[in-house]
Parts: structure tokens; C-alpha cells; sequence
């Protein structure tokens, strides 16, 4: 197998403070990686050791099999970036702007042409080309982001949290020319904030404070859990929720707007449903449903952060 | 619970030729935990804005805790608890000098009520601590902190957990909870479809107009017309493509480890794997799948 990117234990600290520890990871062609962490995790930091953009104090990179320290230049040129805020010249067109990063990443005067064509068809904007970037909407602006971040045909395209705030049909759009990507063999890092888009990755790492807590298939991640999660709807939802904590199989109760989510221990989830059935009309409340339901991303994660306090408890 | 704590009827604001809120019409229920999601540029800070008084409607109506938006939006405002996802708070400050700085702005001077606020957040014992060296958890429980100390009947929160960690997320929604059933009503804005999971009801915003307003289980029923399905099915990507083109297939994406479709209602587990067969792609596990708000909201965006 030859993995586009490589990483293995970057470390990375501003000041006193370590940003990244020991992250190592790996992605195929094809693949689309999530780095998963609340603000200050992390993620920003990791995806610019990745593309050269910090030094790591530690660890090393390859990108396409080249060692980002040492082979700088052909390694950097793997790589499509899209930071967080990326700038476009407002007052130059759709076009302009794409000359610009193709003369920046080096494309020929015969090539940038017909290349920005083919990426601006793409992303459909090719329409738009004459448009000026400052009177491009905020999805339209996110696609020409996106076509900059490709004009040179890099084999791995990393995107630090591209979708925040965006509309939802535009996010759509968006990961369809992600998968489009993909297919071609692309390999790509996405840093998100948000569980929903991390369980649509190939793979995601959840990062706390700097380090993976956990890798794998969003399957993988979630199946120590798989069959331990209930949804509880009725009411009143205080009453279902002190029932749902006073039995002892019940290891974890979340609260959501109209319903209960009820985490068991491995084969329990039986009886706790008999359980909540026969007691819950005794204790002046009323199930409306109460079944099972798969675990998500969120229910993974908290299950982790709480085992982790767990054993930080036990170990001070 | 048949009281209202604000009711809006037609609400309007045009900036120019752009409608940026659209003939907005619902109302809050006292006591309730209600969400209005959209995406940035929806329409949801100006109807917040509005609702505020700090805005003036082109046209409609809006009554908020009885008073009117146009005309009594002081009243209003001194009633409301309101909490940004920019924590207004001062960094080099402590702890209980930002909860005395904003005290002291809505005329509360009782010690006994700071310390009782600072207890049901969970910051007793922090009270000398800089604000600005507290982990972003426990910053946004004071900013919450700040926004209830005046006893508030209504709360505004706006992104209030967006970039925290999914427990302090959790337990920042149970202090919510405790909030509500004292009788304090929430109305919550986000963009942030994972958040609108944590309200009783969920209004959707989009291009200024509000598209629904239901509890989230029952827009997952009535909003999606067809069903989600999760096919399991290798290679993917290839799949994928196959899904895409079949008729009666609405949407599909990738979903992590397997596929994520929408299809028509009429559509079986067997049709989806005689599709993939017709196309020699083999698919181990076809099985109907929990829809979501984002479903909800494209499928709404699209209709």
C-alpha cells in the first residue's frame, strides 16, 4: 500500500503550551480523514504540520512518499491546501484570481489556462468566471477556494474546517465534488468541529488537547457501543430521566430536546427496557417510544471523555 | 403550558431590495427550550435582533414577554438573559469581577446572588481564578453565568456550544434543562444541526423565511417524504456513483464505513440491492437508517 500521507509522532508546542502531541497518522488514496475536536484541540496546528506551513518540533512527514523536511519543495506540491480563512483578490474575477494561484504553484502560460477551465467546470463556476470575487456568494466562494486549492492537481488536498456556518444544500454540493475527488484518488484531511460530517469520513481521529484519543471507521469507533444506546420519549422528561439513573444498568443518561438517550452496560439493554416499561407509570411518567437506536460519533466520544476523567480520577 | 412568552406574526426586514427576514410567523411557549436553525446569513440574528428591539421590522408584528418590539423594546431587553458565542467577557478580569461587572449592569448588588449563580453553573471555588485562564468549558458557563444573573424569563442564546467538547456541551444543556424547568424559557439560534438536537422545538431557517417549526422527532416524520437507508456495500466509491444514478433514489453520500441514501417511500431494501447488482456491485447489508435534521433541512430546502 503506498499511503499519500505519512505522519508520525508530530509534536508541536507554542510557548509553554504543547498544541499537537505525538499524532501520527496515515491516509491511502481515496480516503477522506477527519481530524474531530472542540476549538483549541488541535486541529488547526495538525493540518499545518501536515502541509509544512509550522515546523513540528518533532516527527516527521511524507507526503506521496516524499519526507516534507528534507524534500520540501516536491512534497509541498502534493499537496492542495484550504485554510480556515483563505483570501481572495475581491476586486480581480473568478478567473484572475485562479491565475494568480496557478502562477503561484508554478503552472506553465500554456497550462493555467486550460487547467482553470477544466477545475472551474469542476466546481461549476465556470459560468462565473468573469464575475468578480466579491460578488460571489459565500458557497461560491468556498467552490473557487476549492479550485485554487486544486489547480496544480495535487494528489492530497487538506481542508482546515471548510464548512462551518455554510447551508447545508451548499455542503452538500460540496462533498459531492469531494467524493468526485476521491474517486480519482485523492486522499484527503478534513478538520471538523462538527460529529455529523466526521461520520461521513473514511476514517476520523478525534483529538482532545492535542492527542488522538481514538482512530478508526466511524463503525469501529462506535461499536463498543453498538446496541447500548436507547432513546426514551415521554414525559415528564425529569421524572423518565431520575427513572432511567436510578437503575443500576444504566451508565449514562443525555438529555436531548424531546427525548432521553440511555446508555447501558454490554447486554443489558433488555432489561433496562422492561424496566423503564413497568416503572415509569408508578413514578408519574409517561413512555411514548423506547428502543433502540445506534450509537453516534457523540455518544462514542462522551463515553470516552468520561472514561478517561474516570481513570484520571482514580489514578490522583 | 399554553403560555406564551412571545408571539410573532408576519415579521419583515428589508435591507434595500435584499429580504433578509420573510414573513416570519410562530410563537414561544413559557418554559420552553426552542431552536431556530439556519445557516450563516439565513435571517436568524436579524429576527433575534428585532425580537431584541435593537432593529426595526418593515412590517409585522412581534410581542415578546406581552411587550411590543417597536414600542416597548426597553422593557424587553431588561427581561432577557442574552449569551453570544463571542463570550463578552473580560479576560483579565476574575471570575467574580465579570459576574459583579454584569450584576452591577442590571442593577443587582446582592453578594448572596452572585455566589448562588456561580454555585448552579458549577464555579464555586473558581471565584479569584482570571476569566481568561479558564478552559473555553467552564468560560462559557460563566458567559451563561452573566446572562442569568437579573433572573431573566428569557433567555437568548446564540451558538452557545459551538467549538466546545461534546461533554462540556452536555453539561452545558443540562444546566439549561435545570433553567427551564424553573420556568425560564430558552429560545437557542445555531447553525449548528447537532445543537438543534438539544430543543423541545426547532424552527428552520433559510433565504430569511422560516420553513418549519416542529419538535425534532415529529419534522424527522412529517418533513421526510421517503426513507434513509444505509447500505454497506464495497468497493464504495464505485457504489456510491451507482446509487446516485438510480431513479428513485433522491440523495446518497458517503456516511463513513458505508453509503447513506434517500429514497422514495415506495423503495425496498431489495430494490436498492438489485440497483447495485445491476451495476455488478455487491451489497452485504442494506438496513433502514435514522434520519436527521440535515435530511430534514435539505429536503425542506429543496421542496
Amino acid at each position: 500500500m503506498s499511503a499519500l500521507i505519512q505522519a508520525r509522532g508530530l509534536r508541536r508546542s507554542f510557548g509553554g503550551t504543547v498544541a499537537v502531541d505525538d499524532l501520527s497518522l496515515t491516509v491511502q488514496p481515496g480516503e477522506i480523514y477527519a481530524l474531530l475536536g472542540p476549538d483549541g484541540a488541535g486541529k488547526t496546528t495538525a493540518i499545518r504540520l501536515l502541509c509544512g506551513a509550522l515546523a513540528a518540533d518533532e516527527g516527521e512527514v511524507y507526503l506521496s512518499g516524499y519526507d516534507l523536511r528534507r524534500e520540501t519543495e516536491k512534497a509541498r506540491a502534493q499537496i492542495g491546501y484550504l485554510p480556515q480563512r483563505f483570501s481572495l483578490y475581491g476586486e480581480m474575477t473568478v478567473l484572475e484570481n485562479l491565475h494568480f494561484f496557478a502562477e503561484v504553484r508554478g503552472l506553465s502560460r500554456q497550462d493555467w489556462l486550460p487547467r482553470s477551465t477544466e477545475i472551474l467546470q469542476f466546481v461549476e463556476l465556470f459560468e462565473f468566471r468573469d464575475r468578480r470575487a466579491e460578488a460571489l456568494s459565500g458557497g461560491m466562494r468556498q467552490k473557487l477556494g476549492l479550485a485554487a486549492a486544486l489547480i496544480h492537481r495535487p494528489a492530497i488536498l487538506l481542508l482546515d474546517e471548510p464548512t462551518g456556518g455554510v447551508d447545508p444544500v451548499t455542503r452538500q454540493s460540496f462533498w459531492q465534488l469531494l467524493i468526485r475527488l476521491l474517486v480519482q484518488g485523492v486522499a484527503v484531511v478534513i478538520s471538523t468541529p462538527y460529529m455529523d460530517e466526521a461520520s461521513r469520513c473514511t476514517r476520523v481521529g478525534f483529538l482532545s488537547r492535542g492527542r488522538m484519543l481514538v482512530e478508526g471507521t466511524p463503525g469501529q469507533v462506535t461499536a463498543p457501543l453498538e446496541g447500548r444506546i436507547l432513546e426514551v420519549a415521554g414525559e415528564p422528561r425529569p421524572v423518565l430521566e431520575r427513572l432511567a439513573r436510578s437503575l443500576a444498568a444504566v451508565e449514562d443518561v443525555q438529555a436531548f430536546g424531546d427525548r432521553l438517550h440511555v446508555r447501558v452496560g454490554p447486554g443489558a439493554a433488555e432489561a433496562v427496557i422492561r424496566s423503564l416499561g413497568a416503572q415509569a407509570a408508578a413514578q408519574g411518567g409517561r413512555i411514548d417510544s423506547l428502543r433502540r437506536v445506534p450509537p453516534t460519533l457523540e455518544d462514542a466520544f462522551i463515553h470516552l471523555l468520561q472514561q478517561q476523567a474516570g481513570a484520571g480520577q482514580a489514578t490522583t | 403550558m399554553t403560555e406564551r412568552i412571545a408571539e410573532v406574526t408576519g415579521l419583515t426586514k428589508r435591507f434595500g431590495d435584499f429580504t433578509a427576514v420573510d414573513g416570519v410567523t410562530f410563537e414561544v411557549r413559557a418554559g420552553e427550550v426552542l431552536g431556530y436553525l439556519g445557516p450563516n446569513g439565513s435571517g436568524k440574528t436579524t429576527t433575534l435582533r428585532m425580537l431584541l428591539g435593537l432593529l426595526r421590522p418593515t412590517s409585522g408584528e412581534a410581542t415578546v414577554l406581552g411587550f411590543d418590539i417597536r414600542r416597548e423594546a426597553e422593557r424587553i431587553r431588561e427581561r432577557v438573559g442574552y449569551m453570544s458565542q463571542r463570550f463578552a467577557l473580560y479576560d483579565e478580569l476574575t471570575v467574580w469581577e465579570n459576574l459583579a461587572f454584569y450584576a452591577g449592569v442590571y442593577g443587582v448588588h446582592d453578594p448572596g446572588r452572585l455566589r448562588q449563580v456561580l454555585a448552579m453553573v458549577g464555579l464555586t471555588g473558581v471565584e479569584a481564578d482570571p476569566a481568561g485562564s479558564l478552559p473555553i468549558g467552564w468560560r462559557q458557563r460563566l458567559a451563561l453565568a452573566t446572562a442569568i444573573i437579573h433572573h431573566p424569563t428569557l433567555l437568548v442564546l446564540d451558538e452557545p456550544t459551538s467549538g466546545v467538547d461534546p461533554v462540556a456541551r452536555r453539561g452545558f444543556w443540562d444546566l439549561i434543562y435545570t433553567l427551564a424547568e424553573q420556568g425560564v424559557t430558552a429560545f437557542v439560534t445555531t447553525h449548528y444541526m447537532d445543537e438543534a438536537e438539544y430543543c423541545a422545538r426547532v424552527g428552520i431557517m433559510r433565504r430569511g423565511r422560516l420553513l418549519a417549526m416542529d419538535s425534532p422527532s415529529a419534522l424527522k416524520r412529517s418533513a421526510l417524504p421517503g426513507l434513509a437507508w444505509d447500505v454497506f456495500a464495497d468497493p464504495m466509491l464505485p457504489a456510491l456513483e451507482a446509487l446516485q444514478r438510480l431513479s428513485r433514489v433522491q440523495r446518497a453520500g458517503l456516511a463513513g464505513d458505508h453509503l447513506r441514501a434517500i429514497t422514495n417511500a415506495d423503495v425496498s431494501a431489495a430494490d436498492l440491492e438489485a440497483g447495485l447488482s445491476a451495476s455488478d456491485l455487491h451489497a452485504f447489508r442494506v438496513e433502514r437508517a435514522e434520519p436527521t435534521l440535515e435530511d430534514v433541512f435539505l429536503t425542506l430546502a429543496g421542496s
